[in-house]
């Protein structure tokens, strides 16, 4: 198939609805507004439903009832709008129901900007509403990239009846890569594979009546929920990581970036190798679960001296990465907060200084 | 020996865990009651509250969603839209819809989302024991308005159905209490005529329940009833405030 120029939020949107996803509840907020304005377009053509919720709030409680019902269902937004979601998200996380949530990141706190950011790298990863919650995070550095992770991410949230989300940073949303589309396909919820989902009931049914819920009011049943959570957790942990390496042989150091900061430390690689400095770099793509091992083994390999993390905000992957290395090597952070994206110039420096200490 | 009478087959059989003399029981009966009735068990889903009704998944015997507190016409929205053919119903109480949930229910009735609300207003929160709600009235004592609630601090109390009378979406609404047995064969009318309306896909239909809440208001259950009559009624009048059901008929 032939390539098109497409922008990472229209990419998103189309991806999603090449998954199969059919229904899209979403509010205005830059720089992710593109999503909702080309589901808009795109669902009628498709049979499927956009509604423009009256706020983020109930946008993610549209998408706990639609999630419900089986369907493949999302929402998107951009942080301020994603700190809206939280509580809606760790409903649908407790109630144990698939579907995914598109942060395409700006700057914060607060209203912050509305420029790239990377500044929510804990609230996707560490839970972000209340109680212990994890959600699946896929971190795209491409528009490809993202097209390609949106079919994984409803895949993951269906697989493991947990919600998704894509993790991307208003770069990727805004950029106009040449990209491939995946075929479409059709979802068509099957109440044997989702025997969960409330799909219409009538006493005597063989299965039991639909209750998606997350109030389980006695200690014990509260506990039995968790245990069964962590365990599903502790499964995700072990199928899903998903993680890129570049460059790494015979490296002095390793670069630990993720999303578009990634390419930009790509380019610092390159540009290092021409004056005979040799530096690899792991890139996360699954943010959550974090590809521990593979950064452990990235920054232990023989000949590298030690691990920077490049990141576009005040360094909050590193706090992974020094988790994964557990002390055993050096592991310094560069970036900036604020939405200042690091130039490669910067990341060379930074490089150039640490092989002189 | 002929069966003259039978449990509705839309409760289970699980013991509500109301308080006595709360009317919360009547209630459930009543909306469980008009969807056997109607013949829509299989395509009903309910959606609970935060609040004295949280519980109601336990109860409603068909299938049913937990909302966050106030997000239930949100919820019910997204199962609406899902399942078009569906029944839905939210079931909320006025903590729960008149105050963090004032949003979503006034979009959802804006939207005409073809679902019904059954709201339950006791003028006070009950399940957390007894707080001031937007729906207090003036002067009422409770445990955040140990001194009565006082209009010039927090304003008089919101009439809901009033205010999502003046909707355009909204296509049915009415006010209705329990404290006469021709009232509850009223609300009972309202209720049915609130399904009908969602299921004829005229737009969103809300019933108003007047409730008693004697442990939170300190009251015997005939004292909150008499309590009812003389002081909600006359601030909550009951009628139907907006009735679009008989258009294009």
């Amino acid at each position: 198939m032939a390539q098109i120029l497409m922008k990472g939020n229209e990419a998103i949107a189309e991806a999603a609805i090449r998954a199969g996803c059919r229904f899209f509840f979403g509010y205005p907020i830059t720089p992710q507004t593109e999503v909702p304005e080309y589901m808009s377009a795109r669902m009628p053509e498709i049979g499927g439903c956009y509604l423009q919720a009256e706020s983020e709030v109930a946008a993610i409680n549209m998408v706990y009832g639609a999630a419900g019902s089986g369907v493949r269902v999302m929402t998107s937004s951009s942080s301020p709008g994603v700190s809206l979601k939280q509580e809606g998200i760790s409903y649908i996380a407790a109630s144990e129901l698939p579907c995914v949530v598109i942060n395409v990141m700006r700057g914060g706190p607060g209203l912050g900007s509305i420029q790239a950011s990377q500044g929510d790298y804990f609230q996707a990863t560490k839970g972000g509403g209340h109680g212990d919650y994890h959600l699946i995070v896929l971190a795209p550095s491409s528009v490809q990239e993202a097209i390609d992770l949106m079919g994984t991410a409803f895949d993951l949230a269906d697989k493991y009846r947990n919600p998704a989300m894509i993790l991307a940073d208003g770069i990727i949303g805004q950029m106009m890569e040449p990209v491939e589309l995946p075929e479409m396909k059709e979802y068509k919820v099957d109440p044997e594979k989702k025997p969960w989902a409330a799909t219409g009931w009538k006493p005597g049914d063989k299965k039991q009546r639909a209750v998606i819920n997350s109030l389980y009011i006695t200690t014990e049943e509260l506990t039995e929920l968790n245990e069964r959570l962590q365990a599903r957790y502790a499964e995700i942990e072990k199928n899903e990581a998903r993680w890129e390496t570049y460059n790494m042989d015979g490296a002095e150091f390793v670069i630990a970036a993720y999303g578009t900061v990634s390419r930009i430390c790509k380019a610092a690689i390159d540009e290092l190798k021409q004056e005979g400095i040799n530096v690899g770099l792991v890139r996360p793509i699954t943010l959550w679960p974090f590809p521990k091992q593979a950064v452990r083994d990235a920054v232990m390999a023989d000949g590298v001296k030690a691990c920077l993390t490049v990141e576009l905000n005040a360094g909050q992957m590193v706090e992974d990465v020094r988790l994964a290395v557990n002390g055993a090597k050096p592991v310094e952070f560069f970036g900036h907060a604020g939405s200042l994206m690091p130039t490669a110039e910067e990341v060379k420096e930074q490089i150039k200084r640490m092989r002189e200490e | 020996m002929a069966v003259v009478f039978e449990k509705t087959k839309m409760l289970t059989d699980a013991v509500f865990h109301y308080c006595p003399g709360c009317t919360h029981g009547v209630i459930h009966r009543l909306v469980a009651e008009v969807i056997e009735e109607m013949g829509l068990q299989e395509k009903a889903v309910g959606v609970a509250p935060v609040g004295c009704a949280v519980f109601a998944y336990n109860y409603f015997n068909c299938d049913m969603f937990e909302a966050a507190h106030g997000r239930a016409p949100a919820v019910a929205t997204g199962i609406k839209r899902s399942r078009p053919d569906a029944c839905v119903f939210t079931y909320q109480g006025d903590g729960d819809l008149a105050s963090i949930g004032a949003a979503e229910i006034v979009h959802a009735a804006h939207r005409g989302e073809k679902i019904t609300t059954i709201f339950v207003n006791n003028a006070i929160y009950g399940m957390t024991g007894g707080q001031m709600a937007p729906t207090t009235l003036v002067g009422q004592k409770t445990t955040t308005s140990p001194y009565g609630r006082d209009e010039a601090w927090c304003g008089k109390p919101i009439r809901v159905s009033e205010m999502l009378a003046t909707i355009e979406g909204a296509a049915y609404i009415e006010r209705v209490a329990l404290n006469t047995n021709a009232n509850i064969i009223k609300a009972k009318k309202a209720i049915r005529k609130a399904f009908e309306c969602q299921m004829s896909g005229k737009g969103f239909a809300m019933v108003e329940v007047l409730s008693t809440c004697p442990t939170n208001w300190g009251l015997s259950p005939v004292e909150a009833m008499k309590w009812l009559e003389e002081n909600m009624i006359p601030y909550y009048p009951l009628g139907v405030f907006k009735d679009k059901t008989k258009e294009g008929e």
